[in-house]
């Protein structure tokens, strides 16, 4: 009798955690849906033009943002976050590997508000006078200080991948007479491109969802990148900054239509390590039943 | 190859260090009772009898009272979904639970805001005409956020036990939930723990959904759950901007340099008790 109550207490919690995640997608396409559900108001989101006062909501320009400036970040953070996992997982030795890896533990730890306040505070005055144009809020320092930000998700995910691989194959390259070292670099590196494949989406995903580093130090203005010193405004931020100013009704559901694509763009990144995970399990099965 | 590695951790190492240095050297010279209080009498302040204008005891306030009440919320359906996951469910039904969780952990935390802010304009147009963004809607957009790590934590807790212990139980003629209840959740308890921990730091964190669900400037301390409220992450991000003299620059720094010390000091108990838990099963075995 209990056993039964517990377990339907149980089931309802996860019942209700799903329900959460539905209604959070029917919010965004029920307000998102004036808009969406005429020819007019779709070429007017997709336009390349904001300008509210002469009723112009096009988000476009954000959504460049958004991918220009992840897409930055992550060629930045890509090479040293595989530097640092080689580092942690044998070119160092056990002293320093040890503390770079609590520090990059650590730095998940670090809020992103203060990320975005320290570069307001040391990088853009550095790019402002190293390149002696506009205001130093760009493209560039939000990428510099948005990979900061990615680099711990995208090595301890592709550490805790090569750590699983370093098992299996460690009895083959000691029989060899490989170093540790040489082992990362010849059969660990190149057997775990998927791994960073993972962490390279998981970083792309947490590079879209972030809103202060944008906020704070791209500057914000709503027009496609032309360079790298060029402000820019993501989708992230354009929600923020049109929530805290505009009170059109039309201003609002342009929002919702941007939260709506940001829901799209992460829900394809899930499904995408999902699938690249899945059918990684699967081999792994394989492997296993056929040894 | 090698020379590069050590490169990379150098060029990271070097900016954590300028983050945090850069922090402490701005910001210790700050910290005094006058930061937090401002010219209000710090007993006062804390008893809520005189209200504090300049200084960050209101937005610290606000952020342990969001904690409180988003911890509240999330923890026990975090749990809950934990160890359903982890023990009961099976089959298609866990793959469909489990991607919702998937999904709801990559929602950016602007899109929470998001749902909250919508969730107030739809009961503005139905309901409640006064219906308006306060420190509840907050907490409950930031458990939402945080209930996916707690679920995640929950559940790999569970099932990274060994098959020994896993088995303990049916050998002593416990039922499941028995078996749960009195051998499986005491034995995963710290890597539990130290999950919830984590997720508190998220939440103290988190700026983008407050900023969307009512945060505000200068409200005070919340005196209801309907209040408006301040909080350590937004009003760094608001001095940042809108600083209009030295001494609120000042503020700001103070307030960056107790939220740092705060989640830092988070993350590392969560740090030392996944150490010793994970010591604990190495011995054991």
């Amino acid at each position: 009798m209990l056993e039964k109550w517990i377990e339907r207490v149980l089931f309802v919690s996860m019942l209700f955690c799903a329900l959460c995640i539905t209604a959070v997608f029917g919010f965004l396409v029920y307000f998102s849906c004036p808009l969406l559900s005429n020819a007019r108001g779709l070429a007017g989101i997709f336009s390349s033009v904001w300008k509210p006062f002469i009723g112009e909501f096009g988000i476009l320009p954000m959504l460049a943002g958004t991918f220009s400036l992840a897409f930055l970040a992550l060629v930045l953070a890509c090479p040293l976050a595989i530097g640092i996992t080689c580092f942690i997982q044998g070119l160092a030795p056990a002293r320093p590997a040890n503390a770079v890896r609590s520090l990059v533990y650590f730095m998940t730890s670090i809020p992103t508000v203060i990320y975005g306040f320290v570069a307001v505070f040391v990088l853009v005055p550095i790019i402002r006078d190293t390149f002696n144009r506009g205001a130093g809020f760009c493209l560039m320092t939000s990428a510099i200080t948005l990979s900061m930000l990615i680099i711990p998700t995208m090595v301890i995910t592709l550490e805790a991948d090569m750590r699983q691989r370093a098992e299996e194959v460690r009895l083959g390259a000691r029989s060899l007479g490989l170093t540790p070292a040489q082992e990362l670099l010849w059969i660990l590196l190149p057997c775990s491109g998927r791994g960073i494949v993972v962490a390279m989406v998981l970083g792309f995903g947490r590079a879209v969802g972030d809103t202060l580093v944008a906020l704070m130090v791209a500057g914000n203005a709503p027009v496609i990148p032309q360079s790298l010193l060029d402000s820019i405004r993501t989708l992230t931020a354009h929600i923020a900054l049109v929530v805290a100013t505009d009170s059109q009704d039309q201003a609002y559901y342009s929002i919702f239509a941007a939260g709506l694509l940001l829901f799209l763009i992460m829900a394809l990144l899930t499904v995408l390590i999902r699938t690249i995970g899945g059918r990684f399990g699967q081999r792994e099965k394989r492997h296993e039943r056929a040894s | 190859m090698t020379f590069f590695s050590w490169l990379a951790a150098g060029i990271v190492m070097t900016a954590v260090f300028i983050l945090i240095g850069y922090l402490l050297i701005k910001g210790l010279p700050i910290m005094s009772p006058a930061l937090f209080f401002g010219d209000t009498p710090w007993r006062a302040a804390v008893m809520g009898i005189e209200p504090v204008f300049d200084g960050i005891y209101p937005a610290v306030a606000g952020t342990f009272i969001l904690i409180a009440c988003s911890s509240f919320i999330a923890i026990p359906v975090g749990v809950f979904c934990g160890i359903y996951l982890a023990e009961y469910a099976r089959g298609p039904l866990k793959n469909i639970f489990s991607f919702m969780v998937d999904l709801l952990s990559g929602m950016p935390s602007i899109v929470m805001g998001l749902f909250g802010f919508a969730l107030i304009l739809l009961m503005r147009r139905t309901l409640y005409a006064q219906a308006n963004t306060s420190i509840l809607l907050s907490s409950a957009c930031i458990a939402l956020l945080i209930l996916p790590y707690l679920i995640r934590m929950t559940q790999v807790a569970l099932e990274s036990l060994p098959e020994s212990t896993r088995l303990l139980g049916p050998s002593l003629g416990y039922t499941r939930w028995q078996n749960i209840w009195h051998v499986l959740l005491p034995a995963s308890s710290t890597a539990t723990f130290s999950g919830i921990i984590l997720s508190i730091g998220r939440a103290a964190e988190d700026t983008a959904v407050i900023m969307l669900t009512g945060v505000v400037a200068n409200a005070g301390i919340p005196r209801a759950l309907s209040d408006k409220f301040e909080a350590l992450p937004f009003s760094i991000f608001y001095l940042t901007a809108e600083h209009r003299d030295e001494l609120e620059l000042q503020r700001a720094f103070g307030s960056a340099l107790v939220l740092l010390t705060l989640t830092a000091t988070l993350f590392l108990i969560s740090y030392c008790i996944q150490r010793r838990f994970k010591r604990r099963w190495e011995l054991g075995e």
